[in-house]
């Protein structure tokens, strides 16, 4: 195996995981405020997804541009899902969570094949197969936006749960729920937000994951488990943890590409999740409860 | 008394089925009393002991290759290999549950372990090529007009009994084991596990037994499954949207109840058939719009009707103790 192709690969694979770990921090952003599991993650990435593709075949918006009208959308529709469907059942059982989040999940994703069809989609940038070469080391531009653009969104997520009073509102509805109302937070509104933080997030990971991979109406679920894999992996309710998660997979995705079968590669996501969950369950950077 | 009255005629007219039922009709009540069955096992762990699994497909795939694999290379038939499904089933719930509890998992962690664990079982399936890897596993098709009970292999109302039969004695076996001192040490555990330990129940033993009777009883609805429908993908087999369908049927129908899994799957099943009609007979055939209905009326119940649809409606039969 000649060195130069691991390196290439290596470096695709924590570029493209700096982007699992925007999609996974939307995810952690969610479980770790709400603490209500958000089974239509993937899902609703994949919508984002379509939606840059018909940005860009309508308007020809390159969808680093298209990020950001998609990011507000995606800010409402999850802010209305919150206030309308989960805040109610904030209060059920994880299976019936669970069940809502199924269902909202199906209906996304065949309202997805209703308005697409099967076929695989993707967008095609004039700039798409351009890259930097250092050596023998190539450095593909689009992959290197996608990680700039996930590393500066997460950025602005830390710093608006760092340095606003909002965020840190949202931050003691996390620590403390009850303490929280008792001081008269308005807990509803302030999950919605989150809510609607975390799908953002998601949509702009959606927005970047179209320049490296097809999107089909079934894509959903699988991204779905893996944005878990990472937050559980990186730790929950860490936001560091999830961009870390996120790098770990990807990196592991693309070795396990190379060395071993392509088809294999989800199987040592699995297996860390495994180990994590049953040796580490809260997570690489997580706090010991 | 009406409990049992209930039961006796839902019993005879589910005997009587075949008799006027056609063939389509004769799949749809197999469909439904597999679902009802494989739902009663998963409730025996989550209804009654209240540890969630969303990776249940794991028993059903690996209890039908199990016993198909040894059938299509050794020829032995299901009644050895029902066993073997069994046995394996058990050391892997075993497993799973043993470190799942030991290091104290729970909740969202123990789903998600669960799920971990039937995608990793997926993915390793595709690569096992002694059970024929991503392309499958077939089994010889049944001669349809012949019995061949030896080998599990007869006419279309042979697995309806078959199944028929496998649902009575799981709706029982719960019923029995729901009244018994495990069903009253799980409904402990369910609904506060620190109490439960509080009180001198060792938590963990009697969950083990939840996830070990869970598991042996689904390993058998593989076994069905695989002979049954004679074809075996890991894709389908293992996927978490087999772990859906295996417990949307309990949780519509009513988690922790015994009628809820057979009333469940009852419904959903009559539901997406009717659904399809509907939409057939208005010609809005696009793909997709099937499951869009479907899940709205999912969310619709599962918004109204948070217990299920049983407990309601056995308050309104008068049939709630």
């Amino acid at each position: 195996m000649p060195l130069d192709l691991v390196v290439n690969v290596t470096i695709a694979g924590v570029l493209t995981g700096l982007v699992y770990g925007l999609m996974a921090l939307g995810l952690s952003v969610i479980f770790g405020v709400v603490r209500v599991v958000n089974f239509a993650h993937g899902e609703m990435m994949t919508i984002a997804m379509y939606a840059a593709v018909a940005l860009f075949s309508a308007f020809n918006l390159d969808p680093f541009l298209a990020a950001i009208p998609i990011a507000a959308c995606f800010f409402l529709l999850g802010y209305l899902l919150q206030m309308g469907l989960i805040n109610p059942f904030i209060t059920r059982p994880e299976h019936s969570q669970f069940m809502l989040m199924v269902a909202v999940a199906i209906i996304m994703v065949n309202g997805l094949l209703m308005a697409f069809g099967p076929d695989a989609r993707n967008v095609q940038i004039s700039y798409q197969l351009e890259s930097w070469e250092f050596g023998k080391v190539l450095l593909d531009k689009p992959r290197v936006y996608a990680a700039a653009m996930a590393l500066l969104t997460s950025g602005l997520l830390f710093a608006f749960f760092k340095f606003t009073l909002t965020g840190k509102a949202i931050r003691a509805c996390a620590d403390n729920h009850l303490g929280a109302r008792v001081v008269g937070l308005n807990v509803k509104h302030l999950y919605a937000l989150t809510f609607g933080l975390g799908s953002a997030c998601v949509a702009v990971a959606g927005s970047m994951m179209i320049l490296f991979l097809d999107v089909t109406p079934t894509l959903g679920p699988a991204y779905t488990l893996l944005a878990f894999i990472i937050v559980i992996v990186g730790g929950l309710g860490s936001m560091t943890g999830a961009l870390l998660g996120g790098v770990l997979i990807g990196l592991s995705e693309a070795l396990a590409g190379l060395f071993i079968q392509p088809s294999a590669k989800s199987m040592f996501g699995y297996a860390l999740l495994i180990l994590v969950l049953l040796f580490r369950p809260q997570g690489l950077l997580g706090k010991k409860q | 008394m009406r409990q049992e009255t209930l039961l006796l005629v839902l019993l005879l007219v589910l005997l009587a089925f075949p008799t006027f039922a056609n063939p389509y009709l004769l799949s749809v009540g197999t469909l439904i009393l597999y679902l009802a069955y494989t739902g009663q096992a998963w409730n025996v762990m989550m209804g009654f002991a209240g540890q969630l699994s969303l990776g249940h497909s794991l028993y059903v795939g690996v209890g039908a290759y199990a016993a198909a694999a040894i059938f299509f290379h050794f020829g032995i038939g299901p009644w050895a290999g029902v066993w073997l499904a069994i046995a394996l089933c058990v050391a892997i719930g075993a497993a799973i549950g043993f470190l799942a509890f030991r290091f104290g998992i729970s909740g969202v962690y123990f789903a998600l372990l669960t799920i971990a664990f039937a995608e990793f079982t997926r993915i390793g399936f595709d690569h096992l090529q002694w059970t024929g890897g991503s392309g499958g596993l077939f089994l010889k098709v049944a001669q349809r007009d012949q019995i061949d009970l030896a080998n599990f292999r007869g006419p279309p109302e042979m697995y309806y009994y078959a199944i028929l039969l496998l649902t009575a004695a799981a709706f029982l076996s719960c019923r029995f084991l729901l009244r018994s001192k495990a069903g009253y040490y799980w409904q402990a555990i369910r609904e506060n596990e620190e109490a439960a330990q509080a009180l001198g129940i060792n938590t963990f033993r009697w969950k083990m037994l939840a996830v070990v009777i869970s598991s042996a009883m689904t390993a058998v609805s593989g076994v069905f499954f695989a002979f049954y429908y004679n074809n075996l993908f890991p894709e389908q087999i293992f996927h978490i949207s087999r772990s859906i369908e295996i417990i949307l049927g309990p949780i519509i129908g009513g988690v922790g109840t015994l009628f809820g899994p057979i009333l469940g799957a009852a419904v959903l099943t009559v539901l997406s058939d009717s659904i399809t009609e509907i939409l057939a007979y208005y010609g809005w055939e696009i793909p997709g719009i099937k499951q869009v209905f479907y899940g709205v009326v999912l969310l619709l119940v599962i918004m109204f009707l948070p217990h299920g649809i049983w407990p309601p409606l056995a308050r309104k039969l008068g049939l709630a103790r």
